[in-house]
């Protein structure tokens, strides 16, 4: 298999790629004059939604489809945010781009605001990227010398202002209403929905959130046109109407016990093996795989007998993961012991919970001290038990809360018990042989402290 | 008209209500539990207590498709065709999980806890809650703090429902207190320096569905299965908030607002709800007394109407003073007692105290500058009676040192109302008869002093600043020597048997206008008086139409 020449990766090996210069000497934001030059905001989200961009920050939402849900002729203000509050677990893609490519990200905000007519974009950027946040702000400067934003753009008429928004570090933030909650200055609690933002977000205003990587193919869409990025990837099942495909090229971030790892670019639907083995250089110290996180540590977990699973929108979904994620595959070697992963992830998790609803605030801080005491080698396999029902019951899936930060709490606990589940009771058995079945009430820990 | 199904019964709802699933559940008769939401306030969706399953029912097929998950009652409007199951296994489930959740770290500590007994957890944990206790986790803590000056938080037994939070925002308009850190964190706090301090910080205890939120008037005062509920009527302003006064062996431990939504929704404030002490204060007048010579002495109720009865007739005209504080019904039997004791007898409306201002919160909640329950319902009776009512300054201007004949005062002021000097120009009256809760320049030189009833002791009704007039119940008995105005006056009209509220009431709606739109029986959250000032003019106009015509 030849190796697929990168796309949205293309400029970051250049010196200075992140330089104005650079990157429009590279035939950057030729696709915006165009836009700006020959189209009209309608014609950018027809071509947008034909292309079958999915949203590519975790839920994969088509992004055409989003933009035609803002009101018909409504007055404004429309805001666009740009969701760069990158905190997944094991993902980097975004900041790959922040940092190397900053301008083919603008390009793609300054054609999706067009597109929107939105006059204002907000770039929430999270807290703990100082580079990418000097560079996209030397970017977004670059830009209003260069007339490329402010006012009457190159001429075209259409203006707009970008404000550069810098996280305080929570990974709720990268909830869409979260998000926008945050930049109207107030806690980052998920919003009920309905409205949607697309009705009523920003400042009670039709909003467009789109995630960094979706900017960036916006822009590649806008300068290559709808058949190059329907070329790339998997195609729509057509026994599935609700199947919207799997097209263009997707930043994987690979991580974990590979040779190689780091953001590499491939298309859509290329499997977990290939992964490993094409960019990866394979498992390290020559050892095997155990599990791998298919995209971000809410996906899930996929064991080593699952890496022919496809890293397409609906290739993990298949294997009993979530979904795609963020396609931050994190690699997994036979050293790894789960327990210490779902003690990470529900740490993560019990941590990073807004608290807003009963069950996720509670729940993710309930598993991480059934965690605890599994660790603390106090583990009973009833423990077990109750932490898949922890895991079946929170999450906007069952319904059970506002927003899916739950359901990626809910993922990593499901996978790793349903699918590691003799490991975990060896783990517990060994640990405590003499308590190991209890199931009565035992004495509390002491050392089980709120976290 | 729109048809919802709750558990396979039908409600029908008018087509212009908004109706949220907890709503039309109440109509059939089911109750969902939940927490975070509450009618004055924004909805959440946050507790996950009132998570049901709903769906649609094809009103043509009569097919129904349910939603395949749960979502929350409060967030899930009701239209028709709407379906809402709230007994399913899934439902119960999702409610034990909750219960579950909010009990982990809570410190179980009901015995010590105010809100035992009403307490919404402890409810809800008994109707769905599990039965053993499956985490196994330590310590519980049992913090305390003080938010401000009424209120103290107790801080692990909060359920992160968020009342108190939006209360403070969307109806105080005040924003004191916030939600802390994050996750199972989380913690109601006020910054540091700005304590919760509005006038309406009281309601964020009635709020709070658990023990969190603690009064610190009513903390460790009573406990709440040993009071009695009272509806009634607060007399601090002219607003007139439904109230619900709680007490036990006729003492008071705490007024709470009762919801009226043409009143006070669902809230009042701090100086109505802490507007009570005065019932139970050692000061208060409790024997009527008779003056001799400057000398007072105790004054005998069984001989005493028929004594006064004979004073005031023969002292050749009587000029009598009327409360603010009173009820109409007493404020009818004083004023035609008056006209039969003397038929040109003067009947003035009392001082009525005022504030400074009104004090308007930016959730619509209005404290009133008038700080009496009912002048206008008092004034209007003098107008029925008079034709014209005179005032307290018109009393003191028309230099009643010439005054002679009787003049009656009933006060019934919780505070200072009269000084010295204008105590001075009333002496002049060769027999005065002060009627009042606590001693004051003018009760000093009465030749009567008479102990009044104070709010709570009273049974009529209060017409508020908008006309409405609300009716109650008396909440506690008087102390003993104190003989309720209303009763007084009924026993000096001569009329038969005890006072009762609703014979008076019919009275006033037969022979005054105003008030003709009293019934036998006023609804719990009052009547508009003004319905029936706009009929005649509306009749009025469709005449001279049809002269025009």
């Amino acid at each position: 298999m030849t190796r697929f020449e990168p796309v949205l990766l293309a400029n970051i090996e250049k010196p200075d790629c992140h330089t104005l210069k650079v990157y429009e000497a590279g035939g950057g934001y030729s696709a915006l004059r165009k836009v700006l030059g020959s189209m009209s905001p309608h014609d950018v989200r027809e071509l947008v939604k034909a292309s079958g961009l999915r949203g590519r920050g975790g839920a994969g939402f088509p992004t055409g489809l989003k933009w035609t849900f803002l009101p018909k002729d409504h007055p404004g203000p429309i805001y666009f945010c740009l969701n760069a509050d990158e905190s997944e677990p094991g993902t980097f893609n975004n900041r790959y781009l922040m940092e190397f490519d900053p301008h083919q990200v603008l390009e793609g905000v300054i054609i999706s605001s067009f597109a929107t007519r939105a006059s204002t974009a907000y770039f929430y950027m999270r807290y703990e990227y100082p580079t990418a946040w000097q560079r996209v702000q030397q970017a977004v400067e670059e830009c209003y010398a260069a007339g490329l934003l402010g006012k009457n753009i190159l001429g075209s008429g259409y203006s707009l202002d970008i404000y550069l928004h810098r996280g305080a570090a929570a990974y709720i933030c990268g909830e869409e209403t979260g998000l926008i909650e945050s930049i109207e200055g107030k806690r980052a609690w998920p919003r009920i929905k309905p409205p949607f933002p697309a009705v009523e977000g920003l400042f009670r205003k039709p909003t467009v959130v789109n995630n960094v990587e979706t900017a960036a193919c916006v822009t590649q869409i806008l300068s290559r046109g709808v058949d190059w990025f329907k070329s790339i990837g998997v195609p729509a099942d057509p026994q599935n109407p609700r199947d919207a495909g799997s097209y263009g090229p997707k930043l994987y971030c690979l991580s974990g016990h590979v040779n190689r790892p780091g953001c590499y670019e491939a298309p859509l639907g290329i499997t977990v093996n290939e992964l490993i083995a094409e960019y990866g250089g394979g498992i390290r110290g020559g050892r095997k795989a155990k599990a791998a996180i298919p995209g971000g540590i809410s996906m899930g977990l996929l064991t080593a007998s699952e890496f022919d699973c496809p890293l397409d929108f609906n290739g993990p979904g298949r294997y009993g993961c979530l979904g795609l994620g963020t396609a931050a595959v994190v690699v997994m070697d036979e050293t790894v012991s789960m327990v210490d992963f779902l003690h990470n992830s529900c740490q993560f998790f019990a941590h990073e919970s807004c608290g807003q609803c009963t069950p996720c605030r509670e729940g993710t801080a309930w598993s991480l001290r059934l965690m605890q005491r599994i660790k603390a080698g106090k583990g009973r396999w009833k423990d077990l038990d109750l932490l898949l029902e922890i895991g079946d019951n929170i999450g906007i899936i069952p319904g059970t809360t506002i927003c899916g930060l739950a359901d990626g709490a809910a993922w990593p606990l499901k996978n790793a018990i349903r699918k590691f589940r003799p490991e975990l009771e060896e783990y517990i058995k060994r640990t405590n042989p003499q308590g190991y079945a209890e199931t009565n009430a035992v004495p509390a820990l002491q050392l089980l402290g709120i976290h | 008209m729109p048809i919802v199904i709750v558990d396979g019964k039908e409600v029908e709802i008018d087509g212009q209500e908004r109706l949220n699933g907890i709503q039309v559940a109440a109509r059939a008769g089911v109750e969902i539990p939940h927490y975070c939401w509450h009618p004055g306030l924004s909805v959440v969706a946050s507790c996950r207590m009132c998570l049901v399953e709903t769906g649609k029912k094809d009103l043509q097929s009569g097919k129904i498709t349910m939603i395949p998950k749960l979502v929350p009652a409060c967030q899930t409007p009701a239209s028709d065709g709407t379906v809402f199951v709230t007994e399913s296994a899934a439902v119960k489930n999702a409610r034990a999980m909750v219960e579950e959740d909010l009990l982990l770290r809570h410190p179980v500590d009901c015995p010590i806890c105010d809100k035992a007994g009403e307490c919404s957890l402890q409810d809800y944990h008994f109707q769905h809650g599990r039965e053993e206790r499956r985490a196994d986790i330590k310590p519980f803590h049992s913090r305390r703090r003080s938010l401000g000056d009424t209120v103290t938080l107790f801080v692990d037994r909060c359920v992160m429902c968020t009342r108190c939070v939006r209360f403070c925002r969307e109806v105080a308009g005040t924003r004191e207190l916030m939600v802390a850190h994050r996750g199972a964190h989380e913690e109601i706090d006020i910054f540091p320096g700005f304590p919760l301090s509005n006038k309406l910080s009281g309601n964020v205890v009635d709020l709070c569905p658990v023990g969190a939120l603690g009064d610190k008037d009513f903390l460790y005062r009573q406990r709440v299965w040993f009071m009695e509920s009272h509806a009634h009527v607060c007399a601090g302003c002219s607003t007139g908030c439904s109230i619900d006064v709680d007490e036990n062996q006729d003492r008071i431990y705490r007024l709470k607002p009762r919801e009226n939504l043409a009143v006070n929704q669902y809230w009042m404030c701090d100086e109505g709800r802490y507007g009570w002490k005065h019932v139970h204060d050692p000061g208060r007048l409790a024997q009527p007394l008779r003056r001799r010579q400057g000398r007072a002495e105790i004054a005998d109720w069984t001989a005493l109407p028929a004594e006064l009865d004979q004073r005031l007739r023969a002292a050749g005209g009587l000029t009598m003073v009327l409360s603010p504080f009173l009820t109409v019904e007493e404020a009818l039997l004083a004023a035609k007692y008056a006209r039969a004791v003397d038929a040109k007898a003067r009947v003035i409306l009392g001082a009525v105290p005022e504030g400074a201002g009104d004090e308007r919160f930016s959730g619509g909640f209005t404290i009133r500058s008038e700080k009496c329950p009912n002048r206008r319902g008092v004034a209007q009776v003098i107008r029925g009676i008079c034709g014209e009512a005179a005032n307290w300054s018109d009393l003191l201007d028309s230099s009643p040192s010439s005054a002679s004949g009787a003049l009656w005062v009933a006060g019934g002021y919780k505070s200072d109302w009269i000084d010295a000097s204008q105590a001075e120009l009333l002496r002049a009256f060769p027999l005065l008869i002060v009627q009042d809760l606590f001693p004051s320049p003018l009760s000093e030189c009465a030749d009567y002093c008479l102990p009044a009833a104070s709010f709570a002791e009273r049974e009529g009704s209060y017409v508020n600043y908008n006309d409405r007039l609300q009716s109650f119940g008396w909440a506690i008995r008087p102390p003993a020597g104190v003989k309720t105005e209303a009763r007084l006056f009924w026993q000096l009209s001569q009329r038969e048997g005890m006072y009762r509220a609703e014979t008076v009431r019919r009275e006033l709606a037969e022979e005054f206008v105003y008030f003709s739109a009293l019934s036998d029986a006023v609804p719990p959250d009052g009547i508009d008086l003004k319905l029936n000032r706009i009929a005649p003019q509306a009749a009025g106009a469709t005449a001279e139409m049809g002269a025009i015509g």
